[in-house]
């Protein structure tokens, strides 16, 4: 069984974001970028599946600059077996491009199963798991927790509002996952060395024949209104007495 | 133009976010429908029909409908949307579920988790873990969009919309429904609760996580919610985890004890009115978005907080 992991280079999760004094987004230069914690999760849970002689083969693909191709190595240091690049220099891409993008790659690849992030920690969309289902008219399980795959169909237990729900969906399928489905290995350094031996294809976003053009227009990007400082009290009974009197929420 | 809010229910009874997502679809348009998909929930529909500005109520029923299955809302809603300009639905996990799917087969872009709609084509929402606001605008025939409901103030009621029957699809064939398994509680639901006691990885056991949170959010009427390093270690279950990934709240008072308030977590919690911390280490980034910071070990503060509490 062939699975596709999509990974996004992101930010650092600890990394502060700010924004640019010109509002026009969000300052990334200079800034530590890294996998996005979600795809290091789909990546570990691809990786597991081969170890359990589920999987056969994982195909990491990443839509996005030509400095992408680290986050992609990484994914190759952590276990997946080969890489594609799909350069999208100049692109700020949505959701739904990325998705399209996705088809065509999953039309080429013909993966059973796409395991991919829940959401992005940059944009925080949540949404290219489910409109790549959707646009392949696939079965989707998001904000997986627990997968179990066999016999041409999947099991997952999803973290949904009030607690978790399990479906059973036929494959070929989408599953995008949450949290708690694994804790993602570091890669050992001798992996790291086999991984720049690994191939990686970069294709041009053109060459898809996609339409990724924008459909919304960002009009600016501004920092949140910030908290007004607050203070320290001395003790418990400090901190009730200023809750009733002073802020009024007792 | 007409706009489509999709319901937020358990088929018996409505929950909040509903209203608030009308709030925001008001603002959009004077012309709001509220869908009530689920199975036998003719009572959920009912209460639609009573929320003020609610111009239709339709209600549609089937088993996977009721298990929220997001196919059987693809079948339902995209066929629906020939009548509306916009669909607005409450970005819960049931919402995020399944709104990108709708999107993507109208072809349109998501606008995803806005926090306030500037006009009917543009909106501002939250990024990088609500470290900057986005202002987008659309210029598409349709609009999908998912909305944070705790930036918006409920609808009232006092409406008398009419509820009309809309027929469900057939089933999708490729998804099951095999089991589900919900947190009971007594407390009130985490995203629209007034007091929220939070605890972090500092409790260091599911035992002590229940021994101190649980009686401290008993005796201010709370809800419960937790970091995301208190969910991964096993203290708390998922639906506790307040952050960038997990629920988003801003009750009036939000009480973190043992968080150390990770960027995450901040993200879902710094809307609050007012935020109390307890953490033992004096530079914790929580106290950076505290009203009000105790530097003490929980251990002694909690139970000296309940005496005082009286």
């Amino acid at each position: 069984m062939k699975v596709l992991v999509p990974v996004k280079r992101v930010i650092d999760y600890n990394v502060k974001a700010r924004v640019k004094a010109d509002q026009s987004g969000v300052d990334l230069a200079n800034v530590k970028m890294s996998m996005n914690p979600f795809d290091e999760i789909s990546v570990e849970e691809a990786v597991r599946l081969k170890e359990k002689g589920v999987a056969s083969e994982i195909v990491a693909v990443s839509v996005g600059p030509t400095q992408a191709q680290e986050t992609l190595r990484t994914a190759l240091a952590m276990g997946a077996d080969r890489a594609i690049l799909v350069n999208a220099e100049s692109a700020d891409l949505e959701p739904l491009a990325v998705a399209k993008v996705l088809k065509a790659v999953v039309a080429e690849e013909s993966p059973e199963v796409v395991i991919i992030g829940k959401q992005a920690i940059d944009g925080d969309n949540n949404a290219v798991g489910q409109m790549l289902a959707a646009l392949l008219d696939w079965p989707q399980a998001t904000f997986a927790s627990a997968v179990e795959i066999g016999g041409g169909k999947a099991k997952v237990s999803r973290e949904v509002d009030g607690g978790l729900q399990t479906l059973e969906v036929d494959l070929p399928a989408v599953i995008t996952v949450d949290l708690r489905l694994n804790e993602p290995r570091y890669a050992s350094l001798p992996n790291i060395m086999k991984a720049k031996k690994k191939p990686l294809d970069v294709k041009e976003l053109a060459s898809l024949g996609v339409d990724a053009a924008p459909r919304l227009k960002v009009v600016k990007v501004t920092e949140p209104a910030k908290r007004a400082g607050g203070i320290k009290v001395e003790s418990a009974a400090d901190l009730v007495l200023k809750l009733k009197n002073e802020a009024g929420v007792l | 133009m007409a706009v489509l809010v999709i319901a937020d229910h358990d088929n018996a009874s409505l929950k909040d976010s509903t209203h608030k997502t009308v709030t925001a679809a008001l603002a959009v348009s004077g012309e709001v429908d509220v869908l009530v998909a689920g199975q036998e929930a003719k009572a959920a529909a009912d209460a639609a029909a009573k929320i003020s500005g609610v111009r239709k109520v339709l209600l549609a029923e089937s088993a996977e409908l009721g298990q929220g299955l997001a196919e059987a809302f693809e079948a339902l809603v995209v066929p629906l949307m020939g009548s509306y300009e916009a669909l607005l639905t409450p970005a819960t996990a049931q919402g995020k579920n399944l709104s990108p799917r709708i999107a993507a087969k109208l072809d349109v872009s998501q606008i995803s988790d806005i926090v306030q709609v500037v006009d009917a084509n543009t909106f501002v929402r939250p990024i990088y873990a609500g470290n900057a606001l986005e202002t987008v605008q659309s210029s598409e025939a349709k609009k999908v969009v998912t909305v944070r409901p705790t930036a918006f103030k409920a609808a009232g009621e006092g409406g008398s919309a009419a509820v009309e029957t809309a027929a469900a699809p057939a089933a999708p064939a490729k998804t099951r429904f095999v089991s589900q398994e919900l947190v009971k509680s007594a407390r009130p639901e985490l995203t629209g609760a007034k007091i929220v006691v939070s605890g972090g990885r500092a409790l260091g056991s599911a035992e002590e996580f229940q021994r101190v949170i649980e009686p401290l959010a008993d005796k201010l009427g709370a809800a419960v919610g937790a970091s995301r390093a208190a969910v991964d270690a096993g203290y708390a279950p998922n639906d506790y985890q307040v952050g960038q990934t997990g629920k988003v709240v801003a009750p009036e008072l939000y009480v973190a004890v043992g968080i150390s308030g990770a960027i995450q977590h901040l993200a879902g919690m710094k809307d609050s009115k007012v935020i109390v911390a307890i953490n033992k280490d004096p530079d914790a980034p929580i106290f950076q978005v505290a009203d009000y910071g105790l530097v003490a070990d929980y251990k002694s503060a909690v139970p000296e907080l309940m005496s005082a509490l009286g």
